[in-house]
């Protein structure tokens, strides 16, 4: 699994960080949505889909 | 045994994440959507700021594509009312004529803005709620020299913001101390007001609006303390009104909106999300209805979930709570205004120093011990740190012992 994340869409309400903190971060600069990991575990994958829920913008998606 | 059907009144993002929700969950029955606007959902808070600005197009807005709409499966009726509810025959009546019978009904049809005696009927004068009515705002922007905003709630900031954005003369207007003042104290709404007068708005705070003069057009705003403001171009931003008119007699309890339980559920298989719900929130220990685009958005969630519950168990059927910290954000000219929690008159307010470089502000509300809200101005990653807090009962002590301890 990959996770994208839109820049163009995200606007960093940081609804993903409190969904998966292990997995997203807010950025130090452009306080948009970074990924900490770019290949993560299949373990967080409930906590990646909470995020992917709880984001208002529709900013993540994830590649098989 | 007859088909399943939901049915889902209001088509703004509320209606749009529990049919998204209900199919994720796994519902495969019949879904219909009834929409009184023309448009497809959209993104509501842009028309305040992108749109007014011309950085978005009205028809860019669209929160889902023509294909992702089709892909749910369900029955969009856009630009139908539904105008009655009876809900012992579980049966809603649309303004074609059309009845629909339902299993369970979820109700969605967020806020409509006040609307005030004063200036009806007078070209120039606008409110700002829908797609429409941002359209025309626009149009009446390009040709303005000034502006008259009355309310300085977020939408008269935003629109003050943007028509200073784009050049005109602005005045806001606000019956309190400050804009923004009633919802974040008096303190906040300093920080707001200076922020809107570097910019170059007059702000008039203290003072309400008395008329609204013209002959076909406006001419010009009368405040109560006797001063005139001339203006081509009036925007009334003075509050909102749940959409539940058309609900009177349904046998739901409607008090400034639909009166819910903790489960979000209004009455037997009826359910209530968005502006339009107010609910018993346990986080808070207080019914609440709260007018923000995530909370329509994670209230979804939920409804969608005891919605498939109730379909499955009945009644009696366990249903989830839903315990938010509300949350909501404001963009004005390059601030971004973030407020989690809860906050009303009476909190304790603490104002932490600048940071940054003097752009970044947060203030923090307490109440009866308790962290319970948190403001930030250019500081999001302090608000998620604070919304965290608020989700897992800080007590304001620690929270300020802790910011004593960081020297702030
Ligand atoms: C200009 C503006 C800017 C905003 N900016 C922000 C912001 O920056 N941040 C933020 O958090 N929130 C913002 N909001 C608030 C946010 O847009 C709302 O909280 C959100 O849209 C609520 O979603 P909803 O689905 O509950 O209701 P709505 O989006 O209001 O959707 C309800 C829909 O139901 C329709 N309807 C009503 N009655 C009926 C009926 N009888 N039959 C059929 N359809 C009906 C309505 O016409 C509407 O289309 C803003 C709102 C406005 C107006
Ligand atoms: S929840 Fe969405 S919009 Fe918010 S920070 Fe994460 S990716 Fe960005």
């Amino acid at each position: 699994m990959q996770i994208h994340i839109d820049l163009g869409k995200c606007c960093g309400y940081g609804n993903c960080v409190l969904a998966a903190p292990d997995v997203f971060a807010l950025d130090d600069v452009s306080n948009l949505a970074v990924a900490l990991v770019t290949e993560p575990d299949e373990a967080l994958r409930p906590a990646i889909d909470r995020a992917i829920d709880e984001c208002p913008t529709e900013a993540i998606t994830t590649v098989a | 045994m007859a088909p399943r059907q939901v049915v889902v009144v209001g088509a703004g993002p509320g209606g749009l994440r529990t049919v998204e929700q209900l199919r994720k969950k796994g519902y495969d029955g019949a879904l219909t959507v009834v929409g009184d606007e023309p448009h497809a959902p959209y993104d509501r808070p842009a028309l305040s700021k992108q749109v007014l600005l011309g950085k978005a197009e009205p028809t860019a807005l669209a929160l889902r594509g023509a294909e992702q709409l089709a892909a749910l499966g369900a029955d969009f009726r856009l630009g139908r009312r539904a105008v009655s509810l009876d809900v012992p025959e579980a049966r809603l009546e649309l303004d074609d004529g059309d009845t629909l019978r339902f299993d369970a009904l979820v109700l969605a049809t967020g806020c409509g803005a006040r609307r005030l005696q004063i200036g009806a009927g007078l070209a120039g004068v606008h409110y700002l709620r829908s797609l429409d009515d941002a359209v025309a705002v626009r149009a009446a922007l390009a040709t303005a020299r000034r502006i008259v905003v009355v309310g300085g709630g977020f939408i008269g900031c935003e629109v003050a913001a943007a028509a200073r954005a784009l050049g005109l003369e602005v005045t806001l207007v606000e019956a309190a101390a400050a804009p923004l003042a009633p919802i974040l104290g008096g303190r906040v709404g300093e920080l707001v007001t200076q922020l809107h007068v570097e910019r170059g708005v007059t702000v008039r705070s203290g003072t309400g609006v008395a008329g609204i003069d013209g002959g076909t057009r406006v001419e010009s705003v009368r405040l109560s303390d006797g001063s005139e403001v001339a203006a081509d171009v009036v925007v009334l931003g003075v509050g909102t009104q749940p959409s539940t008119d058309w609900l009177a007699g349904s046998g739901l309890t409607l008090d400034n909106g639909v009166l819910c339980d903790r489960h979000c559920s209004a009455g037997t298989g009826v359910f209530a999300v968005g502006d339009v719900a107010r609910w018993y929130n346990p986080l808070f220990d207080e019914v609440m209805r709260i007018e923000h685009w995530t909370n329509a958005a994670e209230q979804a969630a939920v409804v969608a979930a005891n919605v498939q519950a109730y379909l499955a168990g009945g009644a009696g059927a366990p249903l989830a709570d839903y315990a938010p910290v509300p949350y909501f954000w404001s963009d004005q000219y390059d601030t971004r205004i973030q407020f989690a929690g809860r906050t009303r008159a009476g909190d304790d307010v603490h104002l932490l120093p600048p940071a940054g470089d003097g752009r970044e502000r947060v203030a923090l509300y307490g109440r009866e011990e308790r962290l319970v809200g948190a403001l930030a101005m250019n500081s999001p990653r302090s608000l998620l740190r604070y919304r965290q807090a608020i989700g897992a009962r800080a007590s304001w002590d620690s929270t300020l012992d802790e910011l004593a301890g960081v020297g702030a």
